[in-house]
């Protein structure tokens, strides 16, 4: 992972929002990197954090929402330090994105075809009449029978599905670096979940742009994905390569998060879920945030918050388990796996 | 869209219809006979027969009715008692100007409401919004009889005005054709409405700016301008129109006032007259026309919906 060159950067980014209740921390010191070319998965559970990670990345959290602290490294430069025209510049152009919600995410009262032409006409300083041919090209890209005809249509012409094309030959039309799709197929039905994320993977592949794929389904991370970021509570807090988050899931949070999938490779009666919620934002645990929830916690989870370790494949994790302080079971079971634990009873578990 | 036009000219009708009755029925809802109001109290027997053959009061209601129905959609809404003219010639002369005043009032308060509801609306809660909000909301519970006397006060009347002002003076000859003595009444009437139009922006414009197309825009690169003019403000007057729609209406009846006040001979002034002087073919003829253009103008903001949201299926 270290050989490849990354894109984008984000290191230790806290976004907070203003409430009636006191400011929320939504975002709270989350990190990961995206290498050139390659897939990550932002996975978690509603209201882990997720789309605010996106959306502090555009600088378009709102006006109630303030991002803190941190860094976001594009191509070298801190996106939270460029001045908001240069940031403009970068948005659509460079670093594009689409939205969960296709039926309310194209204006009702433009033409697809003129909403696409926009972009163009923004950054690459089309004229009106190449940036209609363009968003023609563009839809025909996305796989949209007649787009000469539909190019002219009205957002609420067309059905979900198709509105998430549109979307996505939008985000496409100035050949981003880097695509931001939040949770783009949650929205839409099964079989057009497929094709959309079908035609993601395809155009990424053609195009050769890096993908942050924000999601709350582990199937879409597995199919689509080369690296993987587990958020929880507004933190990540497991970062690996999608091979290894499937195979050795290390943290407790992910390893249930997988179980309480349905499997169809063997025989289950019952799934298994991970009990109780996720924790408030106004009061969050002291110490690990799962640490509530989580089977194998003990005193020092509960009294103090782990640090992001990164292993010598690159890949990390926030776990008490894992680090040289963990006092607990050298052999840890977690939801019927069972994990070895780094350590002090872990050196004599593990041979060096 | 052809088609729907029709359909909605012919759901006008009964709503006319609706309008000819309660006019037609002002006369006999006033108590006593009316006949005798018109004529006046120490009048003749005579006379008050006389004007009773001349009103069609000897025939049965119903039959009156059908007369003014008849006579009205031929355009002939009786003679003013009065001055003995037909109705329609009394209002003819007048009708333009008060269409005028309402023309002028509505640019007005269109430009003005516009401007500070979309001010209001992108520095929404801070010092200008408040403040706008404030001047939105004095605009709208002063009554415009009072606010048109004190325009009178401080610009037309009285020198303590600087010399730069000299031009809006008003004239004594009333309305005329001179520019600047429009500019005092459609002052007047346009301010209320633009406080109208200005909330209504405003509100409008902040509820489409949460929006997820708005975001959208933004994440496209699109400056915050073009987001607030064209992302956001097309969608934000579909319900602003219906609120021009209403108070160009309500202009057209709602001079009545301002007329009075700054002695214009328009609609207003002359249904007032003709009040004041119990000429009941006159009022009749009046609110019948104004009730007409009010729905009318309704059916035009209808159709305006069209062309700024295509979502709307009018069928």
């Amino acid at each position: 992972m270290t050989t490849l060159e990354t894109i984008l950067e984000v290191k230790n980014l806290k976004t907070t929002f203003k409430t009636d209740a006191g400011d929320v921390n939504a975002v709270d010191g989350v990190s990961f990197k995206l290498p050139k070319g390659k897939t990550i998965g932002i996975v978690g559970e509603s209201g882990s954090g997720k789309s605010i990670t996106a959306l502090s990345i555009l600088r378009l959290i709102g006006s109630n929402g303030q991002t803190k602290g941190g860094e976001i490294l594009y191509k070298g430069q801190d996106l939270l330090k460029l001045s908001e025209d240069k940031m403009r510049k970068l948005r659509g152009n460079e670093i594009s994105m689409i939205f969960q919600e296709p039926m309310t995410s194209l204006n009702p009262v433009y033409t697809v075809g003129q909403q696409i032409s926009e972009a163009l006409m923004l950054h690459q300083n089309m004229s009106k009449k190449e940036a209609h041919l363009r968003s023609i090209e563009l839809l025909t890209l996305v796989g949209i029978p007649s787009p000469d005809k539909r190019v002219k249509n009205y957002p609420f012409e067309l059905s979900g599905g198709m509105r998430q094309r549109v979307m996505i030959a939008m985000s496409l039309a100035c050949n981003p670096e880097i695509l931001i799709a939040d949770e783009p197929t949650t929205a839409l039905d099964v079989t057009i979940q497929a094709q959309i994320l079908e035609l993601i993977k395809d155009l990424q592949d053609r195009l050769g742009m890096s993908v942050i794929f924000i999601t709350h389904d582990l199937g879409v991370v597995a199919e689509t994905c080369d690296y993987v970021a587990v958020m929880y509570a507004g933190q990540v807090v497991e970062y690996s390569d999608v091979r290894s988050l499937f195979r050795e899931p290390k943290l407790p949070y992910t390893i249930g998060l997988l179980k309480s999938l349905p499997r169809h490779d063997i025989e289950q009666t019952k799934l298994e879920p991970i009990k109780g919620n996720v924790p408030s934002p106004y009061n969050m645990p002291v110490g690990c945030r799962f640490s509530p929830r989580c089977p194998a916690a003990t005193d020092l989870c509960r009294t103090k918050m782990p640090l992001l370790e990164t292993d010598e494949k690159g890949n990390q994790v926030r776990c008490w388990i894992y680090s040289e302080e963990w006092n607990g079971e050298s052999e840890v079971e977690i939801y019927g796996e069972t994990r070895i634990a780094k350590g002090r009873g872990a050196k004599t578990v593990l041979p060096d | 869209m052809t088609k729907y036009i029709i359909r909605r000219l012919l759901q006008t009708i009964p709503v006319l219809l609706g309008v000819t009755i309660l006019v037609f029925s002002l006369m006999h809802l006033v108590p006593g006979d009316p006949a005798q109001i018109v004529a006046g109290e120490g009048a003749s027997e005579q006379t008050v027969n006389n004007i009773r053959e001349r009103l069609g009061l000897n025939e049965s209601i119903p039959v009156q009715y059908g007369k003014f129905l008849t006579n009205a959609l031929q355009g002939d809404l009786g003679s003013s008692v009065r001055s003995g003219r037909p109705v329609m010639d009394e209002i003819g002369s007048r009708f333009w100007v008060t269409v005028e005043l309402a023309f002028y009032s509505t640019i007005v308060a269109v430009l003005l409401g516009l401007i500070a509801g979309i001010v209001s609306a992108v520095r929404h809660y801070t010092l200008t919004d408040t403040s706008i909000m404030v001047v939105a909301l004095f605009g709208l519970s002063m009554p415009n009889f009072w606010f048109g006397l004190l325009l009178i006060q401080w610009f037309a009347i009285g020198n303590w005005m600087p010399e730069w002002l000299e031009f809006i003076k008003m004239r004594p000859s009333g309305w005329g054709d001179e520019w600047r003595q429009v500019i005092l009444p459609v002052l007047t009437l346009g301010t209320g409405g633009a406080a109208i139009i200005a909330r209504m922006t405003r509100s409008s414009m902040l509820e489409v700016i949460e929006q997820d197309y708005i975001r959208t825009a933004r994440a496209k690169g699109v400056s915050e301008r073009l987001v607030t003019y064209r992302h956001a403000l097309k969608n934000a007057l579909i319900p602003v129109v219906t609120v021009v729609g209403l108070e160009f209406g309500g202009f057209l009846g709602g001079a009545v006032l301002t007329e009075t006040i700054f002695a214009i001979n328009g609609m207003g002034r002359l249904t007032i007259d003709a009040i004041r002087t119990r000429d009941f073919p006159v009022v009749q003829g009046t609110v019948l026309v104004i009730s007409v253009i009010f729905v009318l103008v309704n059916l035009l903001v209808d159709i305006s919906y069209r062309f700024l949201n295509k979502r709307i299926d009018l069928n």
